[in-house]
Order: structure tokens, then C-alpha cells, then sequence
């Protein structure tokens, strides 16, 4: 699975790079997230417990910043395990640049699913794990914009080429594979900005 | 008096009483006291180390017997599954058929591959602690995709494995196909790829171990269609008990199509357990456990050339097969692309030379073995597509083109292997053209178009060869078995008979057939025969059902020992009335004396058979109960010609199949009825194949993308039209009952068939199989555009 996005942060760079950067600033934009514990310089653990409809899942992943070239830019490489689920790993680089008073933030990300979550959710995941994306840079972007929280401007929405996927009938399954999978691709997003 | 019951009548089938009343008895329906239940953890990666398995935590939760690992499985010096058929590489080397571990222990090499069982009281609890299991992976790369798997670059899925090649085989003469290639006015090329198949029976597998510690002895109970070849096998190469200490019992199973033939890890660890844990243990394949781990079917990539000479004769042909074996040779996976795939290539064609060559090669996907057909429908596929490529690059229309070749003279040796002893191709070709009304086609063509359709046309002649055999020959092509068949015919005091065969029916309708063909020698009304199957303790032996051998080679065998006790009971006959057993005829259930009118009922002599107060006893045995062993002679060769006919939406690319005929020469029928469920069953599978079915893993991770029914499109009622299935007839010549097999040719005759139709209708070249509505829809844009650039 492939995902791309951009943001524009009424922000200086630098700001954003330094959000990116507290463990507390991403606790509060992963949805879902309940710890996020820097381990290293680069290394960061979260767990993050997500639910849709009657669905509750919690999942352990780890993150490495990696190419860092602050505050312009980092690849984070995670990976999380959801246990009896399967598995999910991730890639995405994170790019930072000053256009004005704002920030114009962007990122490829690529994620691979298995056991389950590969099995029976793949083609279903790509639109939850987009939509959990957006959740959290519609989150972040909040907070590195402080007052300005309002001139937040989302480019190219991560969720704009996701719409399908979603409706009725889906199994647990699917939608745990998704969060978890979405859970991922926003975690790593989080600490390559760390 | 006619027989209405025997060979050629079709009575209801006397098992569907039970099916139809929810009495079947399945594995799952089997419980037994103290039983336990198993869940298997299996593998999420395609290929990984092991480096550790730690189930500590998952031990200490509620209800868990016992935790058993690929360690436990080292410990017990357990012997690993086999593949049963040697295949020699070309250099004279024996295939490499790498350990294929009950639990894995040090690799993990497809997503599904089985860690640990986790045994406990309830399945939930099983199946909760076995998601508390944690294995430590390191993941390796994954070898998916054929065309490199072979490369250098490549992972190595075994250490003992290089090129990820288990061997490269040939058959045929190379030289003078060469030589008679080059020499061609014409050599059409193709490339093509089988696709690969989840078998998807309606029961999935199922097995209940049992140890009794008293006498030393297991039961197993299983999904098979063999029970005696996995006794066989779990008792010489598993190690698990000897055969007098191990009894196989295959009950009802709903439906196998090859992939309960296979004696698979789940079934014998469930088996093995149960003595561990001093606990019967039970396991139910889950749908989605079976997506990953039920022996996957096809999965071919061929290069295949075709000579032909100006008037449009076949020359020579010449293929390159590159054959998935998955991570595992399964049991009979080795035949699969080699010998029961390459004799095939001879068709219904009098082709002078064929050279083919085979490399089995592994990948981390699930295990590739037989699956309905297995092997033929790939030989067919190639062969029939080709035909009709050659057809329409030389303009000969392609019932023509095929009539130019047909083998008109039997017996017949093909240059691969095969003597076909009878057959009239012409007349299956006539008759399939005649009730497709051929000629008629472009009318309705032209009828389609004006409804913005494209109609297509596609014909299929396909041969197939039924019932590996004889023994002989199958030894010396590397089996590990002989390939004859069993049956014991039982008379009870009372005057009804027990058939005891070693086939197994899982959908075939044995309990019918097999009693039709008692019938048709003894005289006594179906209702009177039971027939046994399914079972080691009852059952003397048998190979079990596949290949379409069971009316072939089992039902051969019922009937020799039907004829021996209308033997036995000459002698009681002739004992009775003081004559010469020579003198005894006997017809529909009545020996009488010839020239007088003393006359026995076979039921009455079935009675003075058991009770012997006056016999001569060093003259004559009482009881009434004989068995045989049938070895056939050769393979049985059903032959025929199928024709589909299609619309195609171009808007929409969705595919319509409108009309098709069926015209098989299966020799004699034993029940028309049975003989046409099974045509029907194998066309829609074969349907399945070219339009809809298809199995996937990702090309770089290799797990299963294709693992429920939401991504793999199995046929549907809607899907299918309404078949016409006529039968032309030349009986077999070698077996007693003049017969040939008909259980897989619906499924080998139909993929050619769809797409040559869809090429048809298109005007296309190739389109691969699954020709889903996205592949037709492009399929159409690309003829479309160069017209629209006009």
C-alpha cells in the first residue's frame, strides 16, 4: 500500500520540526494513542489502542528515524505487531518545506501488511489506514499552528483517494487490520518527525 | 429379464438420502469422549528463521492440555511428510525433495506454515492461547514470482536446494522435434500461464486423533480420499504406529477434488498428539486456514512451439514448463506437471514428435499438488489454445484444422509415452458441432452485434488418460506405489451383499455405481448391496479415489470379484444338485441346470452357503465371499469435444456464457445420470478457472492476497448457462467393464474452451486466465482504439 499527502501549517519550519520532535505533541495527534516513549535519539515505542464500531485493538510498534536532516527532512522505518492479527511494517519519508509564513509538510509512505491483516483485509485497508492518516495530521498540524490553528490548509489530503473501502458488512478483522495498519503508517509519520 | 438397475440405468443415487436428510456423518460430526481440541499456530511471514517459540504465557491460560512444537516433533524422532513419486532430472539426478517437517522448527517458509498445535478443552481456548504463542521470526526475502525463482538472486527456500530447483525434467525425442521444427512451413509460438487454484471443497479438512492406551493402537479419522495410502504413509514414513496399530477412517467427506488425497501436517500432528497429550484431539479446518494451507492446484508457466506443414498438419511441438511446487513437494506433486501433465500433449492429434521439458521449482507459497485433472488440464489448456491460434494465423477454421489432425487408426502410440487403445474423435467433433449447430454461428453473431455484443465461438478436443496404470509402468516412472484397485463382494446368509472397496466416494456416487454394477453381474436389486468404503479395519486395502480411476480400476475390481462368486456359487449349485459346475448357467440372479428345470436363486445359494451341514469340505469352502485386486493394462482415455459459446459486453467486460455442448465418449456409462452430475461439476470448475478464480500473493512479501471469498471468485449458479451433455461411445478395451473415467473431464475439456470463445469474440490473440470483466474490458479498448484512430 502506497500513500502520499500534503499539509500547509501556518508555522515556521523549525516549529514544526520541534513538534515533531515531542513525544507529548504526537501522543496527542495519534488517534487512539495512549504512550509514546522515546527509547533513543532515533528510536521511539508506541502503543496504540484503536476502535471502530465494536472493535478495540491495541498495538506495540517501533519506529526508527532514520537519513535525518533536520529540519528538512527523515525516513522513519516501523514496524508493529497486532498479535493474532498479523503484521504490519512501514516506510515513509518526510519532507519540510518553508513557503512563507507557512510550512508546506509532505510524505510518501509505503506499508506492508501479513498474516491475516494480508489475508483477508488487504484491499480494504488502504482507505482506513488514509483515513487515520488525515485524522492525525489534521491533529497535528492543529497543534504546531497554535493561534493560527485555523490556516491549516490540507493540500492533498491523504483520505481524498480513499473513499472506498468502507460501508457495511466488513469483519473485525479488516477493520483491526486497518487501524493497525493506519495506526503504523501515522506512527511512523509521528517519529520521523521526532 | 432385462436388468433395470445394471450398467446404463441411472437410479436415484442411494446415498443422497442421508445428505439429503442432514444424516451424512462428517469428521467434525464425530466427537468422542474426553476429547481435546488443537489449533495450529501458523506462520505470518513467507519465509523466516525461527529463533525462538515461547509459550510459556500461552501454556498458563485457561483450559490448555499441552503446547506441541516443531521441538517436540525433533525430540520424538517423528518422520516428515513425503512426496510418493521419484522424478529423475535430466543428468540422471533424483529430484530433491527437502524435509517437510510435521511443526515447522527452524524456518517458516510460506504465510501459513505451521508452528505449534496448541491442544485444549474447548476450541476457543485453543485457538486464544494459540494467539498468546510468540515466535520469534527473522524475516527472509520471499521467493514468489516464478519467472525469477530460479534466478540467482533469488532466496534459497532450502539449504539443500540450489536455484530453488527441485528438478528439470524431459520427455520426448529433443533432436527430432528440433530438426522437424525447423524443417516447418509454420511454427506458432505461445506463452502462457496456468493459473493457480484454491481447491475450496464444500467440507473443509478435518481430523480427530484418538490413542487407546490400552491395546497401544490410534484411529484416526480424517478428511481423505485415501485412507489407506495415509495409513500407509503414517505408519512407514511418519513412524507413528504400525498398520495393525493405526486405523484410518475417511466417513462421509464432502468433496475433495484432489486435495484430500494429500496426507497433510494438521492431520497427522492432531494424531500424534493425541497420545502425548492422553487426550483425543480433534481439529476443523477454519475457511480462511485452508485458503493458506490446502495443497494449491495448477500454477504452470509454459513456452510452447508448433510446427505445422503447409497444408496444415502438425509437425512437431515443443514446450518448456516451469511448474510451482510451493515451499513443499506434497505427496504426489512431482507427478503432477510430469508424467500425468506431458503424455497429454499428443491430444487427439497425430503430432509424429513431442519434446517438453519441466522444471518443479520452489516458492513460499502454500504446497502445489493435484487438483481435478491434475496436470491434464494444463497440457489441454496449452494444446487447445495453441490449435486454435494456429487456426486462426493459417485461416483454417479450427474444427477444421483439428479434424486435419485428428488420430484416426488404434490402437494409437503416442510420441509421449501413451498408447491410446480406442476412440472416434471424429464423431464426438460431429456430434458437439451438430448440437452446437456450428454452422449456424455467424447468424447469431451477426444477431449479438446488432445488440452491441460480441459473440464468440471456442472449441475444445481434449483427451485425458484416467487411472494411472498399469502398476508396471507406474514403477518404473517412479511411483512409490502400485496403482491397482480392491474389492471384496460379501454375500450375507440372507441374500444381500457387502461391496468392500478401496476407493473412497466423496461426491462420485460409488454407493450407486458400484451397487449397479454388483447388480448387473449378480442379479439382486441395488437396495441388496451396501457398499463399504472408508475405512482400514473394514476395508482389505486399496489406493483410494483420484484420477478418475475409481469406475476404471475399483469398479473393475468389484466385478472380478462378482464373477468369482458366481463361481463359488456354481459349485454350491453343482454340490446340490449332483452335476458337473460346467453344466450350471446362470443369468439375472438364477443358476440353473442346462437342459432341466432345477433352478437356485443366488439368494437361496448365498444361504446353503453358510449353511454347509452335508459339504464336502475338502472339496468345497462354505461362505459366499470372494475379493480381487484389479491391475489395469493401461490407462482408460475419455475423449471428446466441448464447444462454448459467449457473449461479451464491451462497456461492460463482463462475459456471458450463452450456449455449451458437452460431447464426451466416456465408453459405457454405468449410470448416465451420475456420468452427467459429473460433467456438469467439472465444466464449472473449469469455468471457474478461465473466468473467475484465481489465487494471488504479493509478488514481494508473498503473503496471500486471495485468502477469503471476498478476493477469490468461486462460480456461482448465475455464473453457469445450461449445459447440453450428449456422449458418444467406444468402450474401453481393456477393462471388464468397458468404461473409462469421467470424474475430471468437465474440468480439463472446459478453460480452452471459454477463452478460445472469448478470443473469438474479441478478435484477440490471448487473454490470461482469470479473463475477469477488467482483463476482457481492457482486452476490448485495445482492439477498439487502433479502429478509433482511423
Amino acid at each position: 500500500m502506497d500513500m502520499s499527502g500534503e499539509y500547509r501549517i501556518p508555522a515556521p519550519r523549525e516549529v514544526v520540526w520541534k513538534a515533531l520532535n515531542d513525544p507529548d505533541v504526537l501522543r496527542r495527534s495519534i488517534p487512539g494513542c495512549e504512550e509514546v516513549v522515546a527509547k533513543s535519539a532515533d528510536e521511539l515505542e508506541a502503543t496504540v489502542s484503536a476502535a471502530v464500531g465494536p472493535v478495540k485493538a491495541r498495538f506495540k510498534g517501533k519506529v526508527k528515524l532514520m537519513d535525518l536532516n533536520p529540519p528538512v527532512s527523515y525516513r522513519l522505518v516501523g514496524e508493529g505487531s497486532g498479535g493474532p492479527a498479523g503484521f504490519a511494517k512501514g516506510e515513509a519519508a518526510v519532507r519540510l518545506a518553508q513557503d512563507g509564513d507557512f510550512t508546506v509538510l509532505s510524505f510518501d509512505a509505503k506499508a506492508q501488511i501479513g498474516g491475516k491483516l494480508a489475508q483477508i483485509g488487504s484491499r480494504l485497508i488502504d482507505g482506513t489506514a488514509r483515513k487515520m492518516a488525515d485524522e492525525f495530521f489534521s491533529r497535528f498540524c492543529e497543534i504546531a499552528a497554535g493561534a493560527r490553528a485555523a490556516e491549516v490548509q490540507a493540500v492533498k489530503p491523504a483520505a481524498a483517494a480513499a473513499a472506498a473501502g468502507g460501508g457495511g458488512g466488513l469483519s473485525p478483522l479488516v477493520w483491526v487490520g486497518g487501524l493497525i495498519v493506519a495506526g503504523l503508517v501515522v506512527l511512523g509519520l509521528l517519529l520521523a518527525y521526532g | 429379464m432385462a436388468n433395470t438397475e445394471g450398467m446404463g440405468a441411472s437410479p436415484r443415487r442411494k446415498e443422497d438420502q442421508r445428505f439429503l436428510i442432514g444424516k451424512g456423518r462428517y469428521v467434525d460430526d464425530i466427537d468422542v469422549p474426553h476429547q481435546a481440541y488443537g489449533y495450529f499456530v501458523r506462520s505470518p511471514y513467507a519465509h523466516a528463521k525461527i529463533l525462538g517459540v515461547d509459550i510459556a504465557a500461552a501454556a498458563a491460560m485457561p483450559g490448555v492440555i499441552r503446547i506441541l512444537t516443531g521441538a517436540d516433533v525433533v525430540a520424538d524422532k517423528l518422520g516428515g511428510l513425503i512426496c510418493g513419486w521419484m522424478i529423475h532430472s535430466k543428468d540422471g539426478s533424483p529430484m530433491k525433495a527437502p524435509p517437510h517437517p510435521i511443526l515447522a522448527h527452524d524456518k517458516v517458509r510460506y504465510a501459513g506454515d505451521h508452528v505449534a498445535l496448541v491442544v485444549a478443552e474447548t476450541k476457543a481456548q485453543a485457538k486464544d492461547a494459540g494467539e498468546a504463542v510468540v515466535v520469534d521470526y527473522e524475516e527472509l526475502p520471499a521467493v514468489v514470482n516464478l519467472a525469477t525463482a530460479q534466478s540467482a538472486g533469488a532466496a534459497q527456500i532450502h539449504s539443500e536446494v540450489p536455484r530453488n530447483t527441485s528438478f528439470e525434467w524431459e520427455l520426448g525425442d529433443k533432436a527430432g522435434t528440433e530438426a522437424a521444427l525447423a524443417k516447418s512451413a509454420r511454427v506458432i509460438t505461445f506463452d502462457l500461464i496456468n493459473n493457480r487454484l484454491v481447491p475450496n471443497p464444500m467440507e473443509p479438512r478435518a481430523a480427530l486423533g484418538v490413542y487407546d492406551a490400552g491395546t497401544d493402537s490410534f484411529t484416526l479419522y480424517t478428511t481423505s480420499q485415501n485412507p489407506h495410502v495415509a495409513r500407509l504413509v503414517l505408519s512407514a514414513f511418519v513412524g507413528i504406529a504400525p498398520e495393525h496399530k493405526l486405523r484410518v477412517v475417511a466417513p462421509d467427506v464432502g468433496g475433495g477434488f484432489g486435495s484430500k488425497i494429500f496426507i497433510y501436517a494438521e492431520e497427522t500432528a492432531c494424531l500424534w498428539a493425541s497420545k502425548k497429550v492422553g487426550r483425543p484431539v480433534k481439529w476443523t479446518c477454519e475457511r480462511g486456514e485452508a485458503f493458506l494451507c490446502d495443497a494449491h492446484g495448477r500454477d504452470h508457466r509454459s513456452h510452447a512451439e508448433l510446427g505445422m506443414d503447409e497444408n496444415g498438419r502438425f509437425t512437431a511441438l515443443k514446450v518448456k514448463t516451469v511448474a510451482n511446487m510451493g515451499a513443499y513437494l506434497s505427496t504426489f506433486a512431482s507427478a503432477v506437471p510430469t508424467y500425468l501433465s506431458v503424455p497429454l500433449l499428443a491430444g487427439q492429434y497425430a503430432t509424429p514428435v513431442i519434446y517438453a521439458e519441466v522444471d518443479a521449482v520452489f516458492t513460499n507459497t502454500a504446497p502445489v499438488d493435484a487438483y481435478r485433472g491434475a496436470g491434464r488440464p494444463e497440457a489441454t489448456f496449452l494444446l487447445e489454445r495453441i490449435v486454435d491460434i494456429a487456426a486462426d494465423e493459417t485461416g483454417i477454421d479450427p474444427a477444421e484444422l483439428r479434424r486435419r489432425n485428428f488420430i484416426t487408426t488404434f490402437p494409437y502410440q503416442t510420441p509421449v509415452a501413451l498408447q491410446y487403445d480406442v476412440g472416434d474423435y471424429n464423431a464426438s467433433m460431429d456430434k458437439a458441432l451438430e448440437i452446437a449447430d456450428y454452422a449456424g454461428f455467424p447468424a447469431r453473431k451477426a444477431e449479438a452485434a446488432k445488440r452491441g455484443k460480441l459473440r464468440g465461438i471456442g472449441l475444445s478436443a481434449y483427451i485425458e488418460a484416467c487411472g494411472v496404470a498399469p502398476s508396471k509402468l507406474a514403477g518404473q516412472l517412479g511411483a512409490g506405489v502400485g496403482l491397482y484397485e480392491s474389492a471384496q463382494v460379501r454375500f450375507n446368509p440372507t441374500g444381500n451383499v457387502q461391496v468392500f472397496t478401496g476407493c473412497h466416494s466423496h461426491g462420485q456416487g460409488h454407493e450407486t455405481t458400484y451397487a449397479q454394477i454388483i447388480s448387473e453381474v449378480l442379479g439382486v436389486p441395488i437396495d441388496a448391496v451396501e457398499v463399504v468404503h472408508g475405512d482400514t479395519s473394514s476395508v482389505q486395502f486399496g489406493m483410494g479415489t483420484y484420477g478418475s480411476r475409481s469406475g476404471s480400476v475399483g469398479g473393475s475390481a468389484a466385478r472380478k470379484a462378482a464373477e468369482k462368486i458366481v463361481e463359488k456359487a456354481k459349485k454350491i449349485v453343482a454340490f446340490r444338485f449332483e452335476c458337473a459346475a460346467g453344466d450350471i448357467e446362470f443369468d439375472d440372479g438364477v443358476f440353473t441346470v442346462a437342459g432341466t428345470d432345477k433352478k437356485m436363486s443366488i439368494q437361496e445359494v448365498a444361504f446353503a452357503a453358510y449353511v454347509p451341514h452335508n459339504y464336502p469340505l475338502d472339496e468345497l469352502e462354505p461362505g459366499l465371499n470372494e475379493s480381487a485386486f484389479y491391475d489395469p493394462l493401461n490407462f482408460t482415455y475419455p475423449a471428446g469435444t466441448h464447444i462454448c459459446e459467449l457473449e461479451v459486453d464491451p462497456d461492460t467486460g463482463v462475459t456471458t456464457i450463452v450456449n455449451w455442448t458437452a460431447v464426451d465418449d466416456f465408453g459405457r456409462l454405468i449410470n448416465p445420470m451420475i456420468v452427467h452430475g459429473q460433467v456438469h461439476g467439472g465444466i464449472a470448475q473449469g469455468i471457474g478457472q478461465a473466468l473467475l478464480e484465481g489465487c494471488i500473493y504479493d509478488e514481494e512479501s508473498g503473503q496471500l492476497l486471495t485468502g477469503s471469498f471476498m478476493d477469490y471468485c468461486m462460480p456461482r449458479a448465475d455464473d453457469l448457462p445450461s449445459y447440453k451433455v450428449d456422449f458418444t461411445e467406444t468402450a474401453c478395451s481393456h477393462n471388464p467393464l468397458g468404461v473409462k473415467g469421467c470424474g475430471e473431464a468437465g474440468a480439463i475439456a472446459s478453460p480452452p474452451a471459454v477463452i478460445n470463445a472469448l478470443c473469438d469474440a474479441i478478435g484477440c490473440r490471448d487473454i490470461t486466465m482469470p479473463a475477469t470483466p477488467e482483463k476482457v474490458w481492457r482486452a476490448v479498448q485495445a482492439k477498439r482504439r487502433p479502429l478509433a484512430a482511423e
